[in-house]
């Protein structure tokens, strides 16, 4: 039996093979090198630039693209990855049209950025496609840290570390580390094995050694971490997921898109994959759109995103919204979900319109139902699996200066600490500047 | 549509705009294209003596410099003059002439430094219905060290010598050809004017190398592993041919003498430019063998659009900023102008900061916020700012006007002064 896209309810294998393939390939591929010098060749170099303000893990951007247009991509890696080791994939994922390529002047100027993020990308590429590590490990200082969660925050810390000559261990609960780079990024964005690669390219720096199927709770317990290392880097990301609230979320098929994500993420054969004929995402972030647009790209006759609030409001970047529109996605704004409907497995989802008053968002009596083989929630992740005894804040770990917690000795970083946004640059930033301060502290 | 008939030393064509001696005009296939493309005159690549013809190497002949995206800049060569045997070129020379009577058709000519070389040579283009010759003084590389092209131009005695036999023993009009690689380039002219030259032509390439291969240290473009200089030609040397174009315009003992601009020659605006500075017509060849011969087209509809525009005829246009040429210690002292900065045009890269901060004169203020602007009690007006800014025009220059305070020195603007008149000149004279 073939499978389309008409095909009802659940079902894998609604596309061609090649279909597949090419929905899942790489997004915006590398530049060649002429495109490169192209690109570079559009920078001003300017004096104190405002890309490099903006960038979360301040990278000299106008350096990096200078050493580019000179011919040595290399060095321009270099520059970039001594400040954020996860330049690659951060290459790939930014939100850079809200970050450094928003206010590169030319973007102010003429609408159009010089394309900081594909250039990190070239330069990445070719240093990390030589196979070798830049850094080398300072002087061995015979301390040892702890880092718990192997993602970009975490793995961060562990390579800033290991530079500073103290030895790491790495602890993650999932059987590959990564974190969100290996189970929560869109397939298109990151294809080809690239986080594994570039996790196995970071650990060469040595020193740092990463047990996985460890997490708090399941084998280790802070006091315990205390005891064994130095100090401790709670780097844990955000590991639980909101809820609906709305009457019927436990029937089947009402997923968390996280998950749906991760799954994508691990099977190879995309064919495989069961996806709905009508598939609907509630939230507005940049989860929302990796799931809705990977539910299109397997083969779903309609999907829809659903937010509860304007369009100004979303979270995922203007630019994430016009790919997902582009790839036939429908966004729905101010609507809220109420009940889930089906038997056994939902078969609809009703939704109650709303608006926003000055005195919080209610919702309005019309309602209107979409047909839903499955529903994906998309409404934000939750701190899952913290330790007792550490302050919290806003339902974050709560941290002062670099990533200190209310806890002598641990330090937090990533989604799982308050401040900053819960992006994948901002959780880089974060590791190394909580491994900056241990290393001062320690060496102290 | 202006007119662009232009009339050079008695050589007429429908336009200023002619290819010079060089790889484009060394064959009749080439030069008919290019008359089709709208030429209004063509060099000849140069002919030499009778015999064997020259080689060239079999090796890259050209290098080049670029710009943004693989713009060419600069381009430099190691060929030599016509390596076709003599009775090919004359026989196509006279072909294209029979059938292009309208188009100029100069031929470049190089031989050894003896009267009877040049004597036989101008008897052997004699037939060809040619319009005129150039004589090739220029070509820095290869011929040079046979005693010929810039060897001769070089030494202003021996051009002297050889115009005045090619004018002795031949009526066509006579183009000498002058190498750049000299100190003073009124020398040669002063030359070519004695020995009765009708008209310059200049400038011819400048020696050069480049770039050189950091693997394997050759200079190129690299012949096995060596390389030998070459001429530079392109946009990259407009400027030195316009400065040498205006001191022949501008000095008294050669002023008027016709001349033929070339250098860098890439679009209409340059070759109004020469024309300006006193050239009556502009000679192009690497804008041509960048892009094709078609790029003679917008040199016609520009050069034809900015004199309709400007109620100019070539004439007029011809030697029009020759006056305004001068010498440095004429310059009015008294001309005060400040940078101002457009902040509705500013994109606030902040180059204008750096450059002035870093290496001019602090006249610069950056704002928490960006905001850039001229501090006009440090500014001395160096214009540093405006060539850095990627805005056109978000930097111009304002001229305190006569009275005014100009808040640096504290002194007011006064009338024309220059450095002859000035307190500071040992050598001043009194104000009369």
């Amino acid at each position: 039996m073939t499978n389309s896209q008409l095909t009802p309810g659940i079902a894998a294998g609604r596309l061609g093979a090649g279909d597949y393939a090419q929905n899942f390939a790489d997004i915006a591929p590398r530049y060649d090198p002429h495109e490169a010098r192209v690109a570079a060749d559009r920078c001003y170099f300017c004096h104190d630039a405002p890309c490099m303000t903006a960038c979360p893990t301040s990278i000299d951007i106008p350096l990096f693209i200078r050493q580019i247009a000179t011919g040595t991509p290399e060095a321009a890696a270099k520059t970039i990855f001594s400040q954020n080791i996860l330049g690659g994939m951060c290459a790939r994922v930014c939100p850079t049209e809200q970050l450094c390529e928003e206010v590169c002047v030319r973007e102010v100027a003429e609408g159009k950025p010089v394309e900081i993020g594909r250039l990190q990308r070239f330069a990445t590429d070719t240093l990390m496609e030589k196979g070798a590590h830049p850094f080398t490990r300072a002087e061995a200082t015979g301390k040892t840290v702890a880092v718990v969660g192997a993602g970009p925050a975490g793995l961060s810390a562990a390579h800033r570390l290991a530079m500073k000559g103290h030895d790491v261990v790495i602890y993650d609960p999932k059987p590959k580390a990564g974190g969100l780079n290996e189970y929560g990024i869109a397939s298109y964005k990151t294809p080809g094995g690239f986080a594994q690669a570039e996790v196995d390219w970071l650990l060469k720096i040595g020193g740092i050694s990463v047990e996985n199927g460890k997490a708090l709770g399941s084998g280790l317990t802070l006091d315990g971490l205390k005891k064994d290392h130095d100090a401790v880097v709670l780097a844990i990301g955000l590991a639980g997921v909101n809820a609906l609230r709305a009457d019927g979320e436990e029937l089947n098929n009402v997923l968390s898109a996280v998950d749906f994500i991760a799954e994508l993420r691990q099977q190879p054969d995309r064919a495989k994959l069961p996806i709905g004929r009508d598939v609907v995402v509630i939230g507005g972030g940049m989860t929302a759109v990796d799931a809705a647009v990977q539910s299109k790209l397997l083969g779903a006759e309609n999907v829809t995103i659903v937010y509860r609030r304007g369009q100004d409001r979303m979270s995922a970047s203007a630019h994430e919204q016009e790919h997902a529109t582009s790839v036939g996605v429908r966004i729905v704004h101010h609507a809220a979900p109420v009940r889930v409907l089906g038997n056994g497995a939902v078969q609809e989802i009703e939704f109650a319109y709303t608006e926003d008053r000055p005195d919080g968002l209610k919702q309005k009596d019309e309602t209107f139902r979409l047909k839903a083989d499955q529903v994906m929630k998309a409404i934000g992740q939750t701190l899952d699996g913290a330790p007792d005894g550490l302050k919290t804040e806003g339902g974050k770990i709560a941290v002062t200066g670099a990533g200190r917690t209310s806890v002598p000795g641990v330090w937090a970083a990533g989604d799982c600490a308050s401040g900053g946004e819960d992006l994948t640059v901002t959780a880089v930033a974060e590791g190394r500047d909580a491994a900056e301060d241990i290393h001062a502290q320690l060496t102290a | 549509m202006a007119d662009l008939t232009t009339n050079f030393i008695g050589i007429k064509s429908p336009n200023p705009f002619w290819l010079a001696s060089a790889p484009p005009t060394d064959k009749e296939y080439n030069v008919r294209r290019a008359f089709e493309a709208g030429w209004g005159g063509v060099v000849w690549k140069t002919l030499g003596s009778e015999g064997p013809p020259v080689v060239n190497v079999n090796g890259p002949r050209y290098g080049a410099i670029w710009g943004a995206d693989r713009r060419l800049l600069g381009l430099n060569n190691i060929e030599l003059i016509t390596d076709r045997p003599l009775e090919v070129n004359l026989r196509e020379i006279k072909s294209v002439k029979r059938d292009y009577k309208d188009r100029a058709l100069v031929i470049s000519l190089m031989v050894p430094c003896d009267e009877e070389s040049w004597k036989a040579i101008l008897k052997a283009i004699e037939d060809t219905e040619a319009d005129g010759v150039e004589l090739n003084f220029g070509c820095p590389h290869g011929m040079s060290e046979r005693g010929m092209g810039s060897a001769v131009g070089q030494v202003p005695e021996y051009i002297e010598m050889v115009t005045r036999w090619v004018k002795q023993h031949s009526r066509m009009p006579c183009i000498v050809k002058l190498t750049p690689n000299i100190t003073d380039v009124r020398k040669p002219a002063e030359a070519a004017k004695r020995g009765g030259a009708d008209a310059v032509s200049l400038i011819n390439t400048i020696n050069s190398i480049t770039s050189v291969n950091l693997d394997s240290f050759s200079p190129e473009p690299s012949i096995d592993g060596k390389g030998a200089h070459g001429g530079y030609c392109g946009p990259a040397v407009k400027p030195i041919a316009l400065s040498m174009v205006s001191e022949i315009a501008r000095n008294p003992e050669t002023h008027g003498l016709p001349i033929s601009g070339i250098g860098g020659v890439t679009t209409w605006r340059d070759a109004a430019e020469f024309m300006a500075l006193g050239c009556g017509t502009v000679q192009v060849c690497t804008a041509a063998m960048t892009y094709g011969f078609k790029v003679v087209q917008e040199m016609m509809s520009g050069l034809s659009q900015y004199l309709d525009e400007h109620r100019m005829s070539v004439d007029d246009l011809v030697g029009r900023a020759v006056p305004n040429v001068t010498d440095w210690q004429y310059l009015n002292l008294n001309y005060v102008t400040k940078a101002e900065i457009d902040q509705d045009l500013c994109i606030k890269c902040g180059r204008c900061f750096a450059a002035c901060e870093d290496t001019s004169h602090q006249a610069i203020a950056m704002s928490e916020d960006r905001t850039f602007s001229v501090k006009d009690e440090e500014c001395v007006a160096c214009n540093l700012c405006i060539d850095v800014c990627p805005v056109e025009n978000c930097i111009t220059m304002r001229q305190l006007q006569k009275g005014e305070v100009d808040p640096r020195t504290g002194k007011k603007v006064g009338d024309y002064a220059n450095w002859t008149t000035h307190p500071n000149n040992p050598m001043a004279q009194a104000a009369e």
